[in-house]
C-alpha cells in the first residue's frame, strides 16, 4: 500500500479515457439513439392518425350505408305508391271505357229498336192502306177518297 | 505459484500482494506498478475501443445487438445522471460516469479471475513473478480517480462560481456569513474537500482489497488438505458469486459518487 508515480500515471490515463469517451462515444451514440426515438415517436404517431383516419372512414361509411338504406326504403315505398295509383288509373279508365261502350251500345240498340219499329210501322200502314185499297177498289173511287185515304194513312203512321 | 523454497501463509500472501514494480527514478515515490498500469490501460484500451468500435457502425434505425447492449448500458447511465445532475450534462458529466462505471467495473472484475492459477500464467507464460491482477486492489489506482475526479470538481465548481464565488462559499457556508463563523465554516469545507477523496478512493480500494485478500484465505485453506481444499472451493465458489455483486456495486457507487460530487460542484449552496 505505498502511494507512487503509478497514481500519476493512472490519473493521467483516466483522463484521457474520459476525453476519449465525452469526444468519441458519448455524442454519436446518443444522436443515434435520439434520432431512433424521434423515429419511433412519427411511427407512433402516424399509426394513431391512421387509426383516428380509420375510425372517421368506417363512421363515414355506416353514415352512407344508413342514408343508402333510408333512401332505398323510400324508394321502395313511392314506387309501391306509384304501382297502387297506376293500377287505380287504370281501373278508372277501363271502367269509364266500358261504361262509353256500354252507353253506346245501348243507344244503338235504342236506335235499332226505333228504326226497326218504323219500318214495322210503315209496312203496317202501307199493308193496312193495301187491304183497304184492295177490299174498297171498287167501291171507292181513289180519286174521290183521296182525302179520307191520305187522313188513314196520316193517322197510321 | 511461487517457485520459492519456503512456502508459508506468510509468504503466500506477500507474493500475491506483491506488485511487479519498476523504478523510474531516485526514491520511493518514482516507482510504477507495471501490472496495474498495464492491465487497466489493457481493458480501458479494449473496453472502450470496443464501444468505439460499436458507436462507429451506430445507425439510428434498428441497431445490431451489440449496438443495443451499449445503448442499454448508456441509457442507464445517462437515466442515473439525470437524476443528479442538472445541467447540460452531454458535454461532460454523463461520458465521465460512462467511462468510470465501464473502466472500474472491468478493473474490478478482473477479481474473478482464479488468484493462483493467473499467478501460474503470469509465472510461467509471461515470465513474471510478481503481477497483481485487480488494479483496483492497488491504492494507487483508485486514489488517482477519486484524485482526478476532486481536482474536476474543483475546477468546475471556480469554473462555474468564479473564483471569488468558490472561496466565498469556502469561508461563508454552512454555519453563515458572520465574519465571527468564518474560521469554522474554512475548517469544515476543509475536512469535507479532504475527506470526499478519501472516502470514495478507499471505499472502492477496501473493497476489492478485501475481496483479493478473502479468496487468498480460502486459496490457503485448500493447503491444509482434502477437507480444506473441498470447503475451500465451495466458500470459493459462494464468496465469488456474492462478488459479482460487489464488483458491479462498487463501480456503481463510485460512479453515483463521482457524478454527486460534479453535480454538487456546479450548484451552489
Amino acid at each position: 500500500m505505498n502511494i507512487n508515480f503509478t497514481l500519476v500515471s493512472q490519473a493521467i490515463a483516466f483522463s484521457l479515457f474520459i476525453w476519449f469517451t465525452a469526444r468519441f462515444v458519448w455524442p454519436y451514440l446518443l444522436r443515434a439513439i435520439e434520432e431512433r426515438q424521434q423515429k419511433i415517436a412519427d411511427g407512433l404517431a402516424a399509426g394513431e392518425r391512421g387509426k383516428k383516419e380509420l375510425e372517421l372512414a368506417s363512421q363515414r361509411s355506416s353514415e352512407v350505408l344508413k342514408e343508402a338504406k333510408q333512401r332505398a326504403s323510400e324508394i321502395i315505398i313511392q314506387a309501391e305508391k306509384r304501382a297502387s295509383d297506376i293500377i287505380e288509373e287504370a281501373k278508372q279508365n277501363a271502367r269509364i271505357e266500358g261504361e262509353k261502350i256500354i252507353a253506346g251500345a245501348k243507344a244503338e240498340i235504342q236506335h235499332e229498336t226505333f228504326s226497326a219499329r218504323e219500318s214495322l210501322r210503315q209496312q203496317v200502314a202501307g199493308l193496312a192502306v193495301q187491304g183497304a185499297s184492295k177490299i174498297l177498289r171498287r167501291e171507292v173511287n181513289a180519286k174521290v177518297h183521296a182525302d179520307l185515304l191520305a187522313s188513314i194513312e196520316a193517322e197510321l203512321k | 505459484m511461487s517457485s520459492e523454497a519456503e512456502l508459508n501463509p506468510t509468504t503466500y500472501i506477500q507474493h500475491h500482494l506483491t506488485n511487479h514494480t519498476i523504478s523510474i527514478g531516485d526514491g520511493s515515490f518514482w516507482v510504477l506498478h507495471t501490472d496495474t498500469l498495464i492491465t487497466s490501460l489493457l481493458l480501458g484500451v479494449v473496453s472502450l475501443g470496443l464501444i468505439w468500435m460499436v458507436v462507429r457502425k451506430a445507425t439510428s434505425g434498428v441497431p445490431s445487438k451489440t449496438q443495443a447492449f451499449v445503448e442499454l448500458l448508456i441509457e442507464f447511465i445517462d437515466d442515473q445522471v439525470k437524476t443528479t445532475f442538472h445541467g447540460d450534462r452531454h458535454a461532460f458529466v454523463a461520458p465521465a460516469a460512462l467511462t468510470i462505471f465501464v473502466w472500474v467495473f472491468l478493473l474490478n472484475a478482473m477479481d474473478f479471475l482464479p488468484i493462483d492459477i493467473m499467478a501460474w500464467v503470469y509465472e510461467h507464460v509471461f515470465g513474471l513473478h510478481n503481477w497483481r491482477s485487480v488494479p483496483t486492489a492497488d491504492v494507487n489506482t483508485t486514489f488517482a480517480l477519486a484524485l482526478a475526479i476532486w481536482i474536476l470538481t474543483i475546477y468546475f465548481a471556480i469554473k462555474v462560481k468564479g473564483f471569488g464565488g468558490w472561496v466565498t462559499e469556502l469561508v461563508c457556508t454552512p454555519f453563515g456569513k458572520n465574519p465571527l463563523l468564518w474560521p469554522f465554516n474554512l475548517l469544515l469545507n476543509l475536512i469535507e474537500y479532504i475527506s470526499k477523496p478519501l472516502s470514495h478512493s478507499l471505499r472502492l480500494f477496501g473493497n476489492m482489497y478485501a475481496g483479493e485478500i478473502i479468496f487468498m484465505l480460502l486459496g490457503m485453506w485448500a493447503a491444509t488438505g482434502v477437507t480444506g481444499t473441498i470447503f475451500g472451493a465451495i466458500l470459493g465458489a459462494g464468496w465469488a458469486i456474492f462478488h459479482i455483486l460487489i464488483v458491479i456495486l462498487q463501480a456503481f457507487i463510485f460512479m453515483m459518487l463521482a457524478v454527486v460530487y460534479l453535480s454538487m460542484a456546479h450548484e451552489s449552496h
